[in-house]
């Protein structure tokens, strides 16, 4: 796979979050090239929306490094994270419900004219020409986005990441809120954005969507990561085997296995 | 005040009968201001017709403008301090903290500490400028300490309230002070503190210059990128009512002309000779209304034109979504602040010129009128909806009840229960039409 032999845009090495005493993220590790998808999976206070908290800015890291194509980088707040082209998407789209559809593309990095008022028209006219590749069917962009539905109101936030050049797209549950068919479109948009060769870290619990989606699977568990596979070597139920048990494939005895009565063909032949 | 839950069927214009409210909103005119102006118009012409036609003259309301007017500018700084989900409880205080500044600048600090006397020139504009500094300084402190160190506004202000009034206290050591120097209170909208007919009709005329001039610009910059404009129809309705309105109000300003007394004094300091029946010189529009126009300009730019005011109403809608979009909030919030102490500072050379000096409870309570004429005028405590030209409307709204109803003879507590039960019926109208999906 040429992906596999390309640099990582992002390394992230040895990170720990901590909220008062508690390691939500405690020494983990993962990296990404461009082109790639990542899924990161875990149960719910894995830690996945917390190390991704990290690389977004959102909240920086107790300790560890951070290495954006290969140079070290503080990432202290959201802003920092953007200067290094690290977009994200979050679970739940961070949108200004009071204001329309340019207004939260462009938010905090509005076009201005040359006398430093806001360039209302070429904001609606970028806006307009991203939506139309992302969701051709968006009108309202002059109305609050509180009166668009769950995908349209999802296509802003792409929108607003995929505008900016990412390098590196962090998608927190991205199609969590989303009908079959809006289900399909970001999917069929992850393969593009895959195929322009950003990098993408993506959050899911559908463990369908991850499998589809990513070329490796970093599954985390109590903080820490269990492993990173790569998609190709391992079955679904193993993954899940990692998710609710915290244990590499390899390490989890038959009795554990039977225990989690997995649905399906996978419980263990006699 | 629950606000609308997402769905919002009521947004398709394009139905073939056309509804008021559709006429509205191709025209883009905020449905809630338009609303507002009719209330206000509707107010006016009660008192008008409960007075037999004596309400409704030009003296009566410049009178009642003057008077609403040290509310209405700060109103448009009490907008965004709503907007951005905090409160300012010190407006009052403040306001009669510069006031006293202003009036011991004048009559006791530069005469007998600077040594500038009172022919020296520009004591007046020094004395704002210390009084701008003052606000936005009492402000920004207010601002740092709700943004940076977290106590909350309504803590925050509400000491500020207390300790600012007490500074007064101090500061004049419990008396009055008056005297002030003849220039600063032409701002106090005597028939003096007025611009005159000539100049009023110039202002008009520059508003109508602007009104044409925005929409030309405004309907040039959608087509340039090919967005769909305003039906024509509804262009030059706007122009032309928008035109009427100004040109007709600066000529209702100007058919308010001088007392007999003044324009006898006026005529011989400038050596006229009155002619058979006495001078007849238009008052036209006082300076405190002048003042608040331009305030008002000046804030709406501001609100809606400039960065700072997009992440303003951003971190009204969704305080974490504009952290998270890179905007430093905490900066913004102490920038509201300076802003609206900077506004006390304007308010207050309102009143001390009104008053020639400052008593110790200039700006008492004006924080209670100036909230509830931003809520009146659709501000929701909720965050992120508001607007400024809603604001002064909602000021005039509660204004023109309180000076109405003085004006038929009813007394102050009547006013009071007057204006509490306006205020609760405006916002509890506005709440109901919200849930039946009127939009932002």
């Amino acid at each position: 796979m040429a992906v596999a032999q390309r640099a990582p845009i992002v390394e992230m090495r040895h990170i720990r979050v901590s909220f008062g005493g508690v390691h939500a993220v405690d020494d983990v590790s993962v990296d990404l090239r461009a082109g790639e998808v990542i899924g990161l999976v875990g149960g719910n206070g894995a830690g996945k929306s917390t190390l991704m908290r990290a690389l977004s800015g959102a909240h920086p890291p107790n300790s560890g490094e951070i290495r954006v194509n290969g140079k070290p980088v503080t990432i202290a707040n959201p802003r920092d994270a953007k200067m290094h082209n690290i977009e994200t998407i979050y679970q739940t789209l961070a949108l200004a419900d009071n204001v329309d559809a340019p207004a939260n593309v462009f938010l905090g990095r509005e076009l201005t004219t040359v006398w430093r008022t806001m360039d209302d028209g070429a904001m609606e006219d970028a806006t307009r020409k991203v939506m139309g590749r992302l969701n051709p069917n968006f009108k309202r962009f002059n109305q609050p986005v509180q009166s668009l539905s769950g995908g349209q109101r999802q296509a802003v936030a792409i929108a607003r990441a995929v505008y900016f050049n990412a390098k590196i797209l962090i998608m927190d549950e991205p199609t969590a809120a989303l009908g079959p068919a809006e289900t399909a479109q970001v999917r069929d948009l992850v393969r593009q954005l895959k195929n322009e060769g950003i990098g993408i870290f993506l959050i899911s619990h559908d463990i369908h969507d991850v499998f589809d989606l990513s070329d490796r699977i970093s599954v985390m568990y109590h903080g820490r990561i269990v492993d990173t596979v790569v998609k190709t070597d391992v079955t679904a139920d193993e993954v899940l085997g990692m998710i609710i048990l915290g244990k590499k494939p390899g390490q989890v005895t038959h009795e554990e296995l039977a225990e989690l009565q997995l649905p399906g063909e996978s419980a263990p032949a006699s | 005040m629950a606000d609308i839950a997402g769905t919002a069927p009521g947004q398709a214009p394009a139905a073939p009968r056309m509804s008021l409210r559709g006429a509205l909103s191709a025209a883009e005119i905020d449905f809630r201001l338009f609303g507002m102006l009719i209330a206000l118009a509707a107010i006016l012409i009660g008192f008008n017709v409960a007075n037999g036609g004596t309400f409704l003259r030009a003296e009566n309301m410049s009178t009642l403008a003057v008077q609403g007017a040290g509310v209405a500018v700060l109103a448009t700084g009490m907008v965004l301090v709503i907007v951005a989900r905090n409160i300012d409880l010190s407006v009052g205080s403040l306001v009669g903290l510069v006031a006293m500044t202003y009036a011991l600048l004048m009559t006791d600090w530069l005469p007998n500490i600077l040594g500038l006397s009172v022919d020296f020139p520009f004591r007046w504009l020094i004395a704002l400028l210390v009084g701008i500094a003052l606000g936005a300084i009492v402000g920004g402190l207010q601002g740092f300490i709700i943004a940076y160190v977290g106590v909350p506004s309504f803590v925050v202000t509400l000491g500020g309230l207390l300790s600012i009034r007490g500074v007064v206290w101090v500061l004049s050591q419990g008396a009055a002070v008056s005297g002030l120097d003849p220039t600063f209170q032409l701002l106090g909208g005597s028939a003096e503190g007025s611009i005159g007919g000539t100049l009023t009709l110039a202002v008009a005329l520059i508003g109508c210059a602007s009104i044409i001039g925005l929409l030309v610009y405004n309907r040039r910059q959608r087509r340039r990128f090919g967005f769909p404009v305003r039906p024509t129809w509804a262009e030059v309705t706007l122009g032309v009512v928008g035109c009427l309105a100004v040109v007709g109000l600066a000529a209702f300003a100007n058919s308010n002309y001088w007392p007999a007394g003044a324009a006898t004094r006026y005529a011989q300091e400038h050596g006229i000779i009155e002619p058979a029946g006495g001078l007849r010189l238009s008052v036209g529009l006082p300076w405190p209304v002048v003042v608040l126009l331009a305030v008002t300009l000046v804030m709406t730019f501001l609100a809606t034109r400039l960065r700072f005011g997009r992440y303003v109403y951003a971190y009204g809608g969704n305080p974490e979504a504009a952290v998270l979009a890179g905007i430093n909030t905490r900066w913004t919030l102490v920038k509201i602040y300076i802003l609206m102490g900077i506004l006390c500072a304007i308010s207050a050379a309102i009143a001390a010129a009104r008053l020639n000096g400052a008593t110790l409870d200039v700006g008492q309570s004006y924080e209670l009128y100036v909230i509830a004429a931003a809520v009146v005028g659709g501000t929701s405590f909720a965050g992120g909806i508001g607007t400024i030209p809603g604001a002064v409307l909602g000021a005039f709204v509660m204004q023109a009840l309180a000076y109405g109803l003085a004006y038929s003879g009813y007394n102050s507590p009547i006013q009071n229960i007057v204006a509490g039960i306006v205020l609760i019926l405006a916002v509890g109208f506005d709440s109901y039409s919200r849930r039946r999906g009127g939009g932002t």
